[in-house]
C-alpha cells in the first residue's frame, strides 16, 4: 500500500499513560521536535501529585497535551485529534475528550484483567472489544510485547526493558508526522552517554516504533504539519519556569546587581530553584532555606546587603511569607516574590493550575501593605515579566509579587529569543556618603517616592531599619498618629505612582471598542486571543485586553474598558480580578469562571461570549 | 586600635560611646539588657570594629530592640527570623561583622527552627541569646526556657512545659562555638563576646539576663556573690573544673558520670579532676547537662559558664562563594546570549 501524506493545519495530541510510563518525556521530546520543525505550538502537561500513584489506577494517569500547527496556536486545544493510551486507565480518563473520528493509539498490553479492574472497567467487558472505540480510528499495538522483542538481545532486566516502551510510541508518532529521529537520537545520546546499554535499548525501541508505523497496514497514512508563519528570527522552545529564570538572570546582569534566590521546594515552583542553581557562572547565589519564611527572609537579608533578593513559591508558601513581605514593605527594599499558583486553598491541587492567589497577592498581609503585582501570560512572557519585576523592585525600592501558574510554568511554546545587546541596560544605584550632610536620612525619597538603597559596608550611611513604624525622612521609630497616617499614604502613593513608569494598556487583538471586551490576566491569554479571533471573524466587535500590571493598573484602563458595552473577565478561579475591577471602577464586569484545575477551553468561553454578544 | 576616619579624613580611636546611637534606650530601668548593651559597645570598641562594617540583626522581643541602640547598621526584623535575614546578608556580603540578637522566646520558640539551621550551616556570625526565662514584651508569660511549674498570666496553675536546654540544643545542632555568660559579670561577658567574635563560624553565646519586672532574680543563685561560688562553674580550657568559695570543690569524671568532690575532705587532688577541654564535643555534651535547677534539687551540679565547645568547620558563605568561583573558573563567565539560546534553536527567515 502506498503511503499517502496528508497536510494538516493543526493537530492536538494527548499522550496518556501511567505516571511511570514516561509520558511527560515522550510529550516533551515530541514537542522539541515539533518546535524545530517550525510549527507553532502550545503544551499542557497534566500529572498527578503523587510521584508514583498506584500503578494502573485512574489516579495514576499522567498526561501531556500538545497542540501544534502551521497557523498561530494560542491554547493546548480542547478536543484531541490523537490520543495515545498506554493503559486502560489512560483510555478511560481521556476518551471523552477525543474528537469524533479522532485517532486512538492503544497499547493493547495495558488492558489485561488487572489493568481493567484498576481502571474500573468491567473485567469481562474489555473496551477494546466492545463498542467503546466506535466512531474512532483505533490503532491497537502490543507496545510492551513489541518493545521487549525489539530489544530481546539486551541484558537489561524486564523492568528496564519495559521503560523503553515510551520510545517505541515516540518512534511511531515521529514517522506518522513525517519527522526524522534525529532530534530524539541526539537527546538520547546526550542523556545516556555513560549508560551504553540503556542508550542502545532506547534507540532500538525508537527505531522499532518508527519502522512499525512505516510498515503497519492499518495506519500507513502520514501527516505533515508545515511550519507556521512566525515572525522571522531565531527561535527556541521555552517553558514558563525556565523563562522566569532567564529573565531573572538577565535582569541581574543588566542591573549589575548579583542575584540571590532563597527558596523552599514547592510544586510547581521548584524547577526555578533547580534551574537557577545551574547558572552559578552568572554569579547566581541560590539558597535552599529551611522553610518558606526563611526563604523570603534570607532574600530580604540579601537585598539589604546589596543583592537582588528573590524568592519563589506557590500559594501555601505565599501565605507563610506574608509577614516578611510586610517587613519588606516597611524596609522599602527591593524584593521579588514569585508565586507559581496552583489549586487551593490549603494543599489544594498541587499539580493543577489555578489563578488562585490574585487576592492574596494584593491583600493577603496584615496592615495597609501595598505591593506591586504583575503577572505573566504565557511561557515566553515570563522572561519579560521577570525582568520587569526586578526593574520595578530595584528602581522603586519595593517588594514586587510576580504571579505565574502551573499551566504557564510547565507549558512550552516557541520563543523568538532576544539578543542580549538588544535588551536595554537597567539602572540600579546604591547610596553614597554625602560629605555635605551631617547625618544620613534613610527615608528621604526621590521623585518616584523611592528611598535610597543604602547597604551595610558603606561609610557614612549608618542607620537602622525595622518593622516598627518609621518617622518620615529620619526612619527613627515613631508612634506618632499623624506620622503613621502619612507613612501609610506615602507607601501607597509610591506603589500607585509606578503607573507613571509602565506602558498604557493596549488592546491585544480584535476591536478597539465595541460590544464586548475580554479582559484577562495570566494564563487565560491564549484562550482569550483565540476566542476574540473566532468572534471577530464572525463579525462581532470584540476586543481582548490582557493585564500584565495588576497593581497598579495601567493609567488608561478605566477609559479603555468604557469603550465597550460589556466586559467579561475569564478566570481560572471563583472570580478575583472581577472583584477588584468592580471595586475600583464601579463597572458591571461579568465573571466567567472555571475552577477545575485545567485551563479554560476555547468552546467554553466562546459559547459564553457568543451568547452575550448575541443578546446584544 | 580602632581606626575610623572622621568627615575630615582624620583617623581617631573609637570609644564605647561611639557605638551608641542618639536614640533613648527604652528598656525598663534595672533591666539586664543595659549591661549587655554596655559590654557589647565596649567590646566592639576594644576590638577595633568599624561601625559601617558591623550589622546587628534582631527579631522581636525586648532584646531585639538592641539594634536601635547601636551606632552601626541594623535591622529589627520579624519574630524569630533574624537568623534567616542574617544568612542572606552574609551571603550577599561575607565581609560584614554580623551580630544576631535574640531572646529565649524569639530564638527558641517561634524561631527554634531557624536557630537549628543557622548553627548547622555555620555562617560566620555571632548569635547572642539573651535568656531571661520569661516573655517580657508581652507582659510575663512563661517562655520555653522557664522552669517547670512556673506561675504566669498564661499559667495560673503552674506551667507544665519542660524547659529547653539552649546549650544542649546548640551542641545538638552541631554548633562550632557554644558558650554561656551572664549580665552581672561584665568582665566575663566581655571576654566571651571577644571570643565569640574571634571564632570563625556561628558563635552561639547564651547570656543569662535578669528581667527585673516579670522574672526578677531568675538567675540570682548563679550571679549573686553569696551563692555564685557554690552554684557557678567557670570553665577555662586546660584548667580543672573547680568551684566553691575557696575553689575547694571539684568535678571528677567517674566513667561518664560527673561527681562533685571536696578537695579538702575526699582525698582527691586537682590532678584527679576533670580538666576542661573546649575541643572535646563529647564532654561538652556532659557539661551541657549540668542543668538541674538548684531551687528544686539542692545537690544540683554547678551551672557552667564559659566556652563549652569550639571547633573549626568551613563557613556556609565561604563555601558558597568558593563553589561559585569554581564554576566560573570551570565554565567561564556566563554568556547571556548563549544562555538565552539554550540547547537547540531554529531560524525562521
Amino acid at each position: 500500500m502506498a503511503t499517502l501524506t496528508q497536510e494538516k493545519q493543526a493537530v492536538i495530541i494527548k499522550f496518556a499513560g501511567d505516571s511511570g510510563d514516561g509520558m511527560q518525556l515522550t510529550g516533551g521530546l515530541f514537542t522539541d521536535d515539533t518546535a524545530i520543525s517550525g510549527s507553532d505550538l502550545a503544551t499542557f502537561p497534566d500529572f498527578p501529585a503523587e510521584i508514583r500513584a498506584p500503578i494502573g489506577t485512574l489516579a495514576g494517569v499522567s498526561g501531556f497535551q500538545l497542540h501544534f500547527g502551521s497557523e498561530r496556536i494560542y491554547t493546548p486545544g480542547d478536543r484531541f485529534d490523537v490520543l495515545v493510551a498506554m493503559n486502560a486507565a489512560a483510555l478511560k480518563s481521556n476518551i471523552s475528550n477525543v474528537r469524533k473520528g479522532g485517532t486512538i493509539i492503544i497499547n493493547e498490553d495495558g488492558f489485561d484483567s488487572k489493568n481493567l479492574r484498576l481502571a474500573k472497567y468491567d473485567e469481562d467487558k474489555n473496551p477494546l472489544d466492545d463498542n467503546t472505540l466506535e466512531g474512532f480510528e483505533a490503532i491497537k499495538i502490543p507496545v510492551t510485547k513489541l518493545t521487549r522483542e525489539a530489544i530481546s538481545e539486551s541484558t537489561l532486566g524486564t523492568k528496564e526493558k519495559d521503560r523503553c516502551k515510551n520510545m517505541f510510541v515516540l518512534g511511531f508518532l515521529l514517522w506518522r508526522y513525517s519527522r526524522s529521529m534525529d532530534t530524539t537520537t541526539k537527546f538520547l545520546n546526550a542523556k545516556f552517554k555513560n549508560k551504553p546499554e540503556i542508550l542502545d535499548a532506547n534507540q532500538k525501541a525508537l527505531m522499532a516504533g518508527y519502522n512499525l508505523a512505516d510498515t503497519m497496514e492499518v495506519s500507513n497514512d502520514r501527516y505533515l504539519v508545515k511550519a507556521a508563519k512566525l515572525a522571522p528570527g531565531k527561535y527556541r522552545s521555552i517553558m514558563g519556569n525556565d523563562a522566569l529564570v532567564l529573565g531573572l538572570i538577565t535582569a541581574s546582569k543588566k542591573l549589575g546587581v548579583p542575584l540571590f534566590y532563597g527558596s523552599y521546594p514547592i510544586t510547581p515552583a521548584s524547577s526555578i530553584l533547580h534551574s537557577l542553581s545551574k547558572y552559578k557562572n552568572f554569579g547566581v547565589r541560590t539558597f535552599q532555606a529551611e522553610d518558606e519564611i526563611a526563604a523570603v527572609s534570607s532574600a530580604i537579608g540579601a537585598s539589604y546587603g546589596g543583592s537582588l533578593g528573590i524568592t519563589g513559591t506557590s500559594g501555601p508558601g505565599l501565605a507563610l511569607k506574608g509577614e516578611a513581605m510586610g517587613l519588606a514593605v516597611m524596609l522599602e527594599l527591593p524584593l521579588v516574590v514569585i508565586d507559581v499558583q496552583r489549586g487551593g486553598p490549603s494543599t489544594g491541587l498541587p499539580t493543577k493550575t489555578e489563578q488562585s492567589d490574585l487576592l492574596q497577592a494584593l491583600y493577603g498581609r496584615n496592615g495597609e501593605c501595598p505591593m506591586p503585582v504583575i503577572a505573566s501570560s504565557k511561557p515566553s512572557d515570563c522572561f519579560e515579566v521577570a525582568m520587569e519585576a526586578c526593574r520595578i523592585a530595584v528602581q522603586h525600592m519595593t517588594p514586587v509579587v510576580l504571579l505565574s501558574d502551573g499551566f504557564i510554568a510547565n507549558g512550552a511554546e516557541p520563543w523568538r529569543f532576544p539578543k542580549a545587546s538588544d535588551i536595554p541596560e537597567m539602572k540600579a544605584s546604591f547610596a553614597k556618603q554625602d560629605e555635605n550632610s551631617e547625618q544620613f536620612m534613610p527615608y528621604q525619597r526621590d521623585e518616584k517616592l523611592a528611598r535610597q538603597w543604602a547597604i551595610p559596608g558603606t561609610p557614612g550611611l549608618l542607620h537602622r531599619v525595622g518593622g516598627i513604624e518609621k518617622e518620615d525622612v529620619t526612619g527613627n521609630i515613631s508612634y506618632d498618629p499623624a506620622n503613621h497616617e502619612h507613612m501609610v499614604k506615602t507607601r501607597e502613593r509610591k506603589v500607585e505612582m509606578i503607573a507613571d513608569y509602565i506602558p498604557e494598556q493596549k488592546i491585544e487583538s480584535g476591536h478597539e471598542s465595541g460590544d464586548l471586551l475580554l479582559l484577562g490576566w495570566g494564563s487565560t491569554y491564549g484562550v482569550c486571543e483565540a476566542v476574540t479571533n473566532s468572534l471577530t471573524k464572525l463579525g462581532y466587535s470584540v476586543g481582548h485586553a490582557h493585564l500584565r500590571y495588576l497593581r497598579p493598573f495601567p493609567r488608561n484602563l478605566g477609559e479603555l474598558m468604557k469603550r465597550f458595552d460589556k466586559i467579561v473577565i475569564p478566570e481560572i478561579n471563583n472570580g478575583q480580578l472581577v472583584k477588584v475591577i468592580r471595586d475600583k471602577y464601579l463597572l458591571p464586569a461579568i465573571p466567567f469562571n472555571k475552577i477545575q484545575g485545567t485551563p479554560i477551553a476555547h468552546e467554553e468561553l466562546f459559547d459564553f461570549a457568543l451568547n452575550l454578544v448575541d443578546k446584544g | 586600635m580602632a581606626i575610623e576616619s572622621n568627615p575630615n579624613g582624620v583617623p581617631y580611636t573609637l570609644k564605647a560611646k561611639d557605638f551608641a546611637t542618639d536614640q533613648d534606650v527604652r528598656w525598663c530601668p534595672g533591666c539586664g539588657d543595659y549591661s549587655i548593651l554596655k559590654q557589647v559597645q565596649t567590646t566592639l570598641a576594644d576590638l577595633g570594629k568599624q561601625p559601617h562594617e558591623t550589622v546587628f540583626v534582631s527579631g522581636i522581643g525586648c532584646s531585639s530592640r538592641f539594634p536601635y541602640y547601636m551606632e552601626t547598621y541594623g535591622m529589627h526584623s520579624i519574630h524569630g527570623r533574624a537568623p534567616a535575614f542574617a544568612s542572606g546578608l552574609k551571603i550577599a556580603n561575607p565581609n560584614l561583622s554580623v551580630w544576631v540578637i535574640t531572646g529565649d522566646g524569639d530564638g527558641l520558640s517561634i524561631g527554634g527552627n531557624h536557630f537549628i539551621h543557622l548553627l548547622r550551616r555555620n555562617f560566620d556570625l555571632n548569635l547572642l541569646l539573651f535568656n531571661n526565662q520569661i516573655y517580657g514584651l508581652t507582659k510575663g508569660q512563661y517562655s520555653p526556657t522557664s522552669e517547670e511549674n512556673k506561675r504566669t498570666p498564661s499559667t495560673p496553675y503552674g506551667s507544665i512545659d519542660h524547659p529547653v536546654n539552649p546549650i544542649a540544643l546548640a551542641l545538638g545542632s552541631d554548633a562550632t562555638f557554644v558558650a554561656r555568660s551572664m549580665d552581672r559579670d561584665p568582665k566575663h561577658l566581655k571576654d566571651m563576646l571577644a571570643r565569640a567574635d574571634a571564632h570563625r563560624g556561628t558563635s552561639f553565646l547564651e547570656i543569662y539576663q535578669n528581667c527585673n519586672i516579670f522574672n526578677d532574680g531568675a538567675f540570682e543563685v548563679f550571679t549573686e556573690k553569696s551563692s555564685k561560688p557554690e552554684t557557678a562553674l567557670l570553665l577555662e580550657s586546660g584548667q580543672p573544673l573547680v568551684f566553691g568559695l575557696e575553689n575547694e570543690k571539684g568535678i571528677r569524671l567517674d566513667c561518664f558520670t560527673p561527681v562533685v568532690v571536696d578537695l579538702n575532705k575526699d582525698g582527691f587532688t586537682k590532678d584527679d579532676l576533670w580538666v576542661h577541654d573546649d575541643s572535646d564535643q563529647l564532654k561538652a555534651n556532659i557539661l551541657a547537662r549540668f542543668f538541674d535547677n538548684p531551687a528544686v534539687n539542692p545537690s544540683a551540679l554547678p551551672r557552667p559558664f564559659g566556652v563549652f565547645y569550639q571547633t573549626q568547620r568551613p563557613c556556609y558563605e565561604e563555601m558558597l562563594h568558593q563553589q561559585l568561583n569554581a564554576v566560573v573558573e570551570n565554565l567561564g563567565e556566563g554568556d547571556l546570549d548563549k544562555m538565552l539560546a539554550g540547547g537547540s534553536t531554529w531560524e525562521i527567515k
